[in-house]
């Protein structure tokens, strides 16, 4: 009971994107798709489950004034796993992606979770932690590249729905924009008439 | 004359924030007020010229003499991280009225997107100014740094004074807060794809 609650909290009440705003870039800038949203989810979950792992096994050993710079190594040393398996194995994926690969060191999400969470937790507590965190990230992007690519090009998962051009504005940035913001008037309308 | 199309096309036309989605992060934080805001972008634009002056110079005659490119995300945040805090202790130490303006914002420049997305951009991408396709030297690079960062800037100020508005108007309870500036910041980009197609 207790770890559904968790999990709930994760994905919910706790959602990275739509409730505490953290992760911007990537979540504005690469869901111009349902599966560019969920790559890039499913790219931050990993990097975010591993740091979480890593940062719980040595964060006794780290004094704590040089902890910040300490943690961001290895993060940055995971993403640049993640990247290399990406470009070997995903390579279109790699290409669209881009630039906000090498960026997820700089997400607060994995950062905030790196001190919040596993640098007080064992193990075992942190890997679940960076699933559960993971999958509210990687659930909301894919939820707004659906809508993204839905309205923008008239697809779902890359399967044409119409013959014809979609709402192109919702492709490009501003579109990204405002369908995160209805999206999270959504989500607060959604929590307001559950509790 | 390249030089002026790299500022137009950096500040307006492929304008960081509005278009390429880097530094959202402080862009929906701490854009409450207008001043604040201007002394965000001040810390920004300073730390993006020197970081990226120092990250291409560390990429061109370090990371790819040794062959280790694949470290570049390691070695360039580390350099970001040293460079934001040295800025901090030599600002408190030259000009302590400028420390005071920008001090609070400065740790938060670390994890600012802008900054590294700058520093990958300028030594990864290709760009057509005039003539064919080149890789950016030393003095374009930290001119189309230092222009993108003013376009930050820009943008994050123009925004500013749009939810000082914001505050006086009666929003509905579901929009209040982030959605409402979100939708906004919308508006504000869909405002400079007007400039696209200018260089």
């Amino acid at each position: 009971m207790n770890r559904l609650k968790n999990i709930l909290k994760g994905i919910i009440t706790d959602n990275p994107t739509f409730v505490l705003i953290l992760g911007m870039c990537p979540t504005l800038g690469t869901t111009t798709s349902a599966i560019n949203g969920l790559g890039m989810g499913l790219a931050t979950m990993s990097v975010l489950i591993l740091s979480n792992m890593v940062i719980s096994m040595i964060s006794g050993l780290i004094p704590s004034k040089v902890r910040i710079p300490a943690y961001i190594v290895v993060i940055a040393a995971f993403v640049t796993v993640v990247q290399l398996v990406m470009q070997a194995y995903t390579p279109g994926l790699y290409e669209t992606l881009g630039l906000f690969i090498p960026l997820i060191v700089v997400n607060c999400i994995v950062l905030g979770r790196a001190e919040a969470f596993a640098s007080k937790n064992g193990v075992a507590a942190s890997a679940l932690d960076g699933i559960i965190i993971g999958l509210g990230f990687s659930l909301s992007l894919t939820v707004i590249g659906f809508v993204r690519e839905l309205l923008g090009s008239g697809s779902i998962f890359g399967f044409k729905l119409i013959d014809a051009d979609g709402i192109l504005v919702f492709v490009l940035a501003p579109g990204a924009f405002i369908v995160l913001g209805y999206l999270m008037v959504l989500f607060n309308k959604l929590k307001t008439k559950i509790s | 004359m390249e030089y002026i199309i790299i500022f137009i096309s950096a500040v307006f036309v492929n304008n960081i924030l509005l278009s390429q989605f880097l530094g959202v992060c402080p862009f929906l934080g701490v854009s409450n007020k207008v001043s604040t805001a201007a002394g965000m972008s001040g810390a920004v634009v300073f730390v993006i010229a020197v970081s990226t002056l120092v990250t291409y110079l560390l990429q061109y005659y370090v990371l790819v003499p040794l062959g280790i490119e694949f470290m570049q995300t390691v070695a360039f945040i580390l350099v970001i991280a040293a460079l934001v805090q040295m800025v901090e202790i030599i600002l408190k130490k030259i000009s302590p009225s400028l420390y005071q303006a920008l001090g609070i914002f400065l740790p938060l420049i670390t994890t600012n997107c802008a900054v590294l997305g700058v520093a990958l951009i300028v030594v990864s991408k290709e760009f057509t100014f005039g003539s064919e396709p080149h890789m950016l030297n030393l003095a374009e690079s930290v001119a189309y740094a230092t222009a993108s960062a003013i376009g930050f800037g820009l943008a994050m100020v123009l925004f500013a004074g749009l939810r000082e508005q914001l505050e006086l108007a009666n929003v509905p309870k579901v929009f209040k807060g982030a959605p409402i500036a979100l939708i906004t910041a919308g508006i504000l980009a869909l405002a400079f794809m007007g400039f696209a197609g200018l260089v």
